[in-house]
């Protein structure tokens, strides 16, 4: 089936791919409609998935942008249409972006589902806090695929002496994490599987709201951020402890201020970035179920020692505020995660053949927890329509509760193929 | 400032006015005058097509804004139409004479502008032939120039100088340049590897004055080792558009206008 499934979407590039140089289509001078159709697969190579499946990932899709220009206006729809093999889902569709865009010279708005990224880290994120699908990140999709469109307002003010975001999010979109169907994950209370996932419901006071302010200073592309809102990971509570019947998924109320700089320095580029996130309803640390409040940091150093190859170090680390206090909270039978914790990344980048050819490799190692992951990649663009990307996924080490500890059994690997038009 | 003015307009005098024929130093510094810096700012649409060695072509097309700012330092703007896979891509260079560029490039799938580091400036651009120096300049100093001969290529007199790299950083031995007496253009040029084997050859192949400014709006560069080669055609060129300065900027890398790139 899955092979059957590999053939027919490999028939279909094959067929599409035929006429050769591809263009996007004019629909008149200020509409274009273009996309893409893409072969998506990730097969496990460590064991099956909990659900028993082999894969974790075997989809075809077609992705539309229609983006209509009549300045000062802009509308742009990206759309994505897509069949999943797995776990009998069948055809499905996806509203990845959809928005009203006015620009004027001083100042624009974006209404509508948008994708905002923020922030200096390479796939670490501590001002950005906007809705991820890491999901997509751990199984082996394109890399656009780990951000999500938050339904938002987007206010830009540009006078002469910085630039200003302003977001507002009146409905929430949490992130989206790896299917326990399709992972194996930490899981403390197998015997619980009540578990409803709340909300915060739609109101003014949980509107979140964003911010950021940045300018050049000394070179250095420099910002502050603010953000009001809710963290977007689900933290779990019981509805007794003695005897808990029900775990309740909630998105506890969050508060991030940061600063972020990068620019020239040493040969390369620098990035500096931290936050501090306030875990509001648990300002004094005590609640165990809830998130500590801590201070991130990041400091990220790229360069290029040779031709067509880029290599990016990275050193990112939280700190934990009240760990005395959660220490003293912490149930029983929960591996305590360290005061301080760190994340390295190594990012190597080879383009040959005129950059048809991208040979990557990418690792997360945290020195403090000793877990890791692994995403070895090859990419070739055949023509200027037509690429493929083989890869895996290779998770490690730690425990079986730190973030790439408890995926040691889900590793992957993956393709993906893509005709562009 | 006032230094780089002069350097201008001794570009654009034309070489009867001396006596004497100018020194290699000064040929080449005004070359890359007249073929980098002229006019406050500039404008061309592009069409790069990339040929592989089997015939295999690849296109780029894309839009490229360029403006002078004081001491030579200038800023570009790149747009990209076409391929599909860079559309609306966004690429942005703060150039400098004296120390390396600063690069930013916008990804629109992510929504995302990212510094890149820019310490190699002979990495291709975007896989043609011609590197980031070809695009936007090499600095004169990085080279010993010496005339070698002045003769003609067609119907045109040309100096022929001969530049050797000072430092070995670099993927091509020495290079040399057929620059055109009247305009200051290279003609020609000819690289050659650290073995003394031609590598690759520049070749101006339309020479157009737009707005007064004679201008290669056709050229090719060849690996005559990998027979791989690029030509790119300005579909449009322009000067003097009054390009505002603060166009060069992270707003409107993520909303390029319009107005300044179609």
């Amino acid at each position: 089936m899955k092979f059957f499934a590999f053939l027919s979407a490999l028939a279909l590039f094959v067929f599409f791919a035929m006429p050769g140089s591809a263009r996007a289509v004019n629909l008149g001078k200020d509409i274009t409609l273009d996309g893409f159709l893409q072969g998506n697969y990730s097969a496990d190579t460590a064991r099956a998935n909990p659900d028993g499946d082999y894969f974790k990932l075997a989809e075809e899709r077609v992705q539309l942008k229609l983006d209509a220009n009549k300045d000062p206006f802009r509308v742009f729809v990206k759309g994505d249409f897509f069949h999943d093999w797995i776990a009998g889902r069948k055809f499905d569709s996806d509203l990845r972006e959809g928005y009203f865009e006015y620009t004027s010279g001083k100042w624009g708005a974006t209404v509508g589902r948008q994708i905002i990224t923020w922030g200096v880290g390479d796939l670490v994120f501590i001002n950005d806090v906007f809705p991820k699908d890491y999901d997509a990140f751990f199984s082996g999709r394109p890399l656009e695929y780990l951000k999500k469109g938050a339904d938002a307002v987007k206010f830009g003010v540009y006078p002469d002496f910085a630039s200003f975001d302003v977001v507002i999010i009146p409905f929430f979109t949490p992130n989206k994490y790896p299917s326990p169907d399709r992972f194996w994950l930490f899981n403390p209370m197998p015997q619980i599987t009540n578990r409803p996932e709340v909300e915060p419901p739609v109101s003014l006071k949980n509107t979140e709201v964003a911010l950021r302010a940045y300018r050049q200073v000394a070179g250095f592309d420099t910002s502050v951020y603010f953000y009001r809102g809710f963290y977007r990971q689900p933290y779990a509570a019981t509805d007794n402890p003695l005897a808990p019947t029900r775990l309740n998924l909630t998105f506890p109320e969050l508060s991030v201020y940061g600063a972020s700089a990068q620019g020239s320095a040493l040969g390369g580029v620098l990035s500096l970035e931290a936050g501090y996130y306030d875990s509001r309803q648990n300002e004094n640390g005590t609640d165990p179920f809830l998130p500590n409040s801590q201070t991130r940091m990041l400091v990220g150093y790229q360069r290029q020692p040779w031709t067509d190859f880029t290599a990016e170090v990275q050193y990112y680390v939280e700190y934990m505020q009240h760990y005395s206090e959660y220490l003293a909270n912490l149930p029983a039978g929960i591996p305590a995660v360290p005061r301080w914790n760190d994340l390295m990344s190594l990012r190597l980048v080879q383009m040959l053949r005129h950059q048809t050819l991208k040979l990557s490799w990418f690792m997360f190692y945290s020195p403090a927890v000793g877990d890791f992951m692994l995403n070895p990649e090859v990419k070739y663009n055949f023509t200027d329509s037509v690429w493929a990307a083989v890869g895996g996924n290779v998770f490690g080490g730690g425990n079986s509760a730190s973030q790439f500890g408890q995926l040691a059994r889900d590793n992957n690997t993956y393709v993906q193929v893509r005709y562009e038009f | 400032m006032k230094r780089f003015i002069f350097t201008l307009v001794i570009a654009l005098l034309p070489a009867s006015a001396f006596a004497l024929s100018p020194g290699a130093q000064e040929i080449m510094t005004k070359s890359q005058a007249a073929f980098y810096y002229p006019g406050r700012d500039f404008k061309a649409r592009m069409m790069m097509t990339l040929v592989s060695a089997g015939g295999q072509k690849r296109i780029r097309e894309l839009t490229m804004l360029r403006k002078n700012f004081p001491g030579g330092n200038q800023k570009y703007f790149i747009y990209f139409f076409q391929p599909a896979d860079v559309k609306d891509m966004t690429f942005m260079v703060y150039k400098y004479p004296d120390r390396n560029s600063d690069r930013w490039l916008y990804i629109p799938a992510l929504n995302m502008v990212r510094r890149i580091a820019a310490s190699d400036k002979r990495s291709s651009f975007v896989g043609s032939d011609f590197s980031y120096e070809d695009v936007s300049g090499r600095n004169v100093d990085e080279d010993t120039h010496t005339l070698v001969k002045e003769e003609k290529l067609g119907s045109k007199d040309c100096y022929v100088i001969k530049s050797v790299p000072k430092e070995a950083d670099v993927e091509f031995g020495y290079k040399l340049s057929w620059i055109d007496k009247k305009t200051y253009l290279p003609l020609k040029e000819q690289y050659y590897d650290k073995r003394g084997q031609l590598l690759k050859v520049f070749t101006a192949d339309e020479i157009k004055t737009v707005k007064g400014f004679p201008t290669i709006t056709k050229r090719t560069m060849k690996n005559v080792q990998s027979g791989h080669s690029t030509q790119v055609i300005f579909e449009k060129a322009d000067y003097n558009l009054g390009l505002p300065g603060n166009l060069f900027s992270e707003r409107f890398l993520k909303q390029p206008p319009r107005k300044w790139i179609e």
